[in-house]
């Protein structure tokens, strides 16, 4: 311990003039500021405020991104040009097609299904006695990180030869019915939905408690009124609250697209990409920080970010639309 | 309130006070009269007041155990040694190095990371003295690891084992079975326990993101022992492919050894078993025989019995070809020094003799867990039976010692293709020559 703080205390110093000359310059900015008056005024205001966000913004977000499209044209130490090497190398190889279907599959059927049965349950669910014991128990796994619903899961999923009892869960259950037990995570394409099940068993709490508040939202004469004139069950849900819920259920899905597309923690700690189970973002770890290929890590980076895009454009309308009816 | 809080300082006070006191003492031994010939061994000039920076990987509680050791140097011949751990050291050496902050000496674990530090310019050879003790006391593998394009730079530190098999000795005395010392005589075992319905060898390769490793370990026993050093560090270059007739033939006997259903079991399993879990069975004899390192011991729970007669214990994993003598895979450190000032070079020396390397054993206690090299160093210095069992191999002045090959190779490869075509190679049955191929193709150009 001594030696920690006799070996650390010049950082420690550092760090505090650091911040100490940091406010002092924030300080004589702001006083400047305000000092201007006139036509100035306006435009030093938003410098002020705007330029530090601004600054950070260029720091942290522009210069990396554009930093990364430049590596993903270099060779893996990022000093030769290469052209689109990294890229086509992408496309023909065989594995990487297989981590390429791997991840559409991911982002086809997680979202929609994490948002159907998000759906289904908050409208199941609503109004029913005790309704908050339900939803907390559903909403829980959420609290858990992916990392650890995984570990969770190896032990559903784990597998022991036959003539061995058998420690997974799934196996057991599986044995229970008399079928024969196999060894889930090395069958593919099976592996792959096995690990979907664990992104949908943590998300769609998450779903659940978003869209059941929007449904409380739904006003009660609306929905009183629609009883009078008939609208019960499907149809209630079909002509009133899902048009009500519709915007809400759009940013959901939003999400977990984007998620799902992100996704990383499931596959590396439940197979660390092996048997068939890769997806872009575990590749793109992958390459880089054990493969120390910055290039072709890179080109999949770009990959990723051209996936996501169209996603936070659609998004970033329908939130500004929303914003210019309300 | 006010005087609870003196009383408090004051005993504070006085026990840092006594701690201080403690120090010193450990530090500097109030009998200076002890017999510098016989510890640190004679022919060391006096050096008062000079100092040795040494910078190392190595952090508390083993760091500590450097300087214990290290403390009757400073006493025989006044050269203070000032020792700084980093977990980044990797990372932070070649800046050093680079930016002309380059410590005396630094203990470097692996080889490739000596030949960058040549590279630099700022390494210098080793003196003659230690260049002898090493031509002495280690074996030429070892030696050619501590040097760069034919220059010796670096004495060995630290060694660690990998060509051990676990097995029970219980359970091969209920059986009647002795331990093998060739490798058809392990392969008759095998028969032996296959044919009475036991599983011979268990097998885990999962590791999560690393998942493969330890079949690359079974691999590199192979090429090793079928073919020798040459082909093994040609391999290492890719002067030598993955799909060369030698490389392929290693491959068949691994597949006749860990891919063989006959031995193993379940072939697929051994893909998504962890290999910590892997050889957790033996002492209850639900499979017989692991390839593993010498640091396997310690997945076992407390109250196992690891001993020579117990419930686990290890042989040394035999050789194939009688013309590779005593093939040993494993790994270590090596002292590379930037400074030739006589203090650097009086402590290098040091460092190369068996008086450095039993004083360093000395302080790891009954534990054991520092191996050395060094054939000067008498087995009976071990505590450890273990350590004793290792470095028997290590320190065999005639051994063919290779080091892990997957860590010497591109990690585009060592860390990458091989560890997932290996893995495929067992979980999907891809076939020995598509796996070569696909590592071969992934091969970064030069």
């Amino acid at each position: 311990m001594n030696s920690f703080f006799s070996t650390n205390l010049p950082k420690f110093e550092q760090i505090l003039v650091a911040i100490a000359a940091f406010f002092a310059i924030l300080m004589v900015v702001f006083y400047l500021a305000g000092k201007a008056n006139g036509r100035k005024q306006r435009p030093i205001a938003i410098l002020v405020l705007l330029g530090p966000a601004m600054v950070l913004l260029t720091a942290g977000l522009i210069v990396p991104a554009i930093q990364t499209i430049l590596f993903s044209f270099k060779d893996a130490n990022s000093i030769k040009f290469i052209g689109l090497h990294n890229y086509t190398w992408l496309i023909q190889n065989p594995d990487m097609q297989k981590v390429f279907v791997n991840t559409l599959l991911w982002i086809i059927i997680t979202p929609f299904v994490t948002t159907a049965l998000g759906l289904f349950l908050a409208i199941m669910l609503d109004r029913m006695k005790r309704e908050s014991v339900a939803k907390s128990l559903l909403f829980m796994p959420m609290a858990i990180s992916f990392v650890g619903a995984s570990v969770i899961w190896k032990f559903v999923y784990d597998f022991a030869v036959p003539s061995k009892p058998q420690t997974g869960l799934l196996s057991a259950i599986v044995r229970a019915f008399g079928f024969k037990p196999s060894n889930w995570i090395l069958t593919q394409p099976l592996n792959t939905f096995l690990l979907m099940i664990i992104f949908i068993w943590v998300q769609t709490g998450f779903a659940m408690v978003i869209l059941s508040a929007a449904i409380k939202a739904v006003p009660a004469d609306i929905v009183e009124a629609s009883a009078l004139d008939g609208a019960f069950g499907w149809k209630l849900f079909r002509n009133i609250t899902f048009p009500m819920v519709r915007s809400t259920t759009i940013v959901v899905f939003a999400t977990m697209l984007v998620t799902s597309l992100k996704l990383f923690d499931i596959v590396r700690t439940m197979t660390g990409g092996n048997f068939g189970t890769s997806v872009i973002s575990n590749e793109m770890y992958a390459e880089v920080f054990v493969r120390f290929d910055q290039g072709r890590g890179s080109a999949l980076a770009v990959i990723l970010f051209v996936f996501v895009t169209p996603i936070l454009v659609y998004n970033i309308r329908n939130l500004r639309r929303e914003r210019s009816i309300a | 309130m006010s005087i609870s809080k003196k009383g408090l300082l004051a005993t504070v006070g006085v026990a840092s006070l006594s701690l201080l006191a403690t120090f010193v003492t450990t530090v500097a031994p109030a009998d200076a009269a002890i017999n510098c010939n016989k510890i640190i061994g004679p022919g060391y000039a006096q050096l008062k007041g000079k100092t040795v920076t040494m910078f190392t990987s190595i952090l508390d509680p083993e760091l500590s155990k450097y300087q214990k050791a290290l403390a009757s140097f400073t006493t025989c011949t006044g050269i203070k040694v000032k020792m700084e751990g980093s977990n980044q050291f990797e990372a932070l050496l070649p800046v050093r190095v680079k930016g002309g902050n380059a410590p005396d000496i630094a203990i470097i674990p692996q080889p490739g990371l000596l030949a960058q530090m040549v590279a630099t310019g700022k390494a210098v050879p080793a003196p003659a003295q230690t260049l002898k003790n090493v031509n002495k006391y280690w074996s030429p593998g070892w030696k050619g690891y501590g040097s760069v394009n034919g220059k010796f730079y670096a004495s060995p530190n630290s060694a660690n084992m990998k060509s051990l098999v676990w097995y029970s000795p219980k359970q091969f005395a209920k059986a009647g079975y002795t331990v093998p010392t060739t490798w058809t005589g392990m392969m008759a075992l095998a028969d032996k326990m296959a044919a009475a319905k036991q599983t011979a060898f268990c097998g885990g390769i999962g590791s999560g993101g690393a998942t493969g490793w330890p079949a690359t370990d079974w691999l590199e026993e192979v090429v090793v022992r079928q073919f020798g050093g040459q082909v093994y560090a040609d391999w290492i270059s890719h002067k030598i492919k993955f799909s060369d007739p030698k490389i392929l033939a290693a491959m068949k006997t691994v597949e006749g050894w860990m891919l063989n259903s006959k031995y193993v079991g379940d072939v697929k399993a051994i893909a998504t078993t962890t290999f910590q879990a892997a050889g957790l069975g033996i002492p209850a004899g639900s499979c017989m025989m692991l390839q593993q390192a010498s640091f396997y011991a310690a997945q076992y729970p407390a109250g196992t019995d690891v001993s020579k007669n117990g419930d686990v214990w290890a042989f040394y994993l035999p050789g194939i070809n009688t013309s590779v003598k005593t093939p040993v895979e494993g790994g270590g450190e090596f002292f590379a020094a930037f400074s030739k000032r006589p203090e650097v070079q009086e402590l290098q020396n040091y460092l190369s003799t068996p008086q450095w390397a039993i004083n360093r054993i000395a302080t790891a206690g009954s534990g054991g867990g520092w191996l050395s090299a060094n054939s000067g160093v008498p087995l009976s210095a071990y505590k450890n039976p273990l350590d004793q069992l290792s470095a028997k191999y290590l320190a065999d002045k005639n051994s063919t010692f290779v080091f892990d090959a997957s860590d010497a190779m591109p990690a585009a490869v060592g860390a990458g293709t091989e560890w997932t075509q290996l893995t495929s190679w067992f979980a999907d049955g891809k076939s020995s020559a598509d796996v070569a191929k696909a590592i071969d193709d992934s091969w970064p150009a030069q």
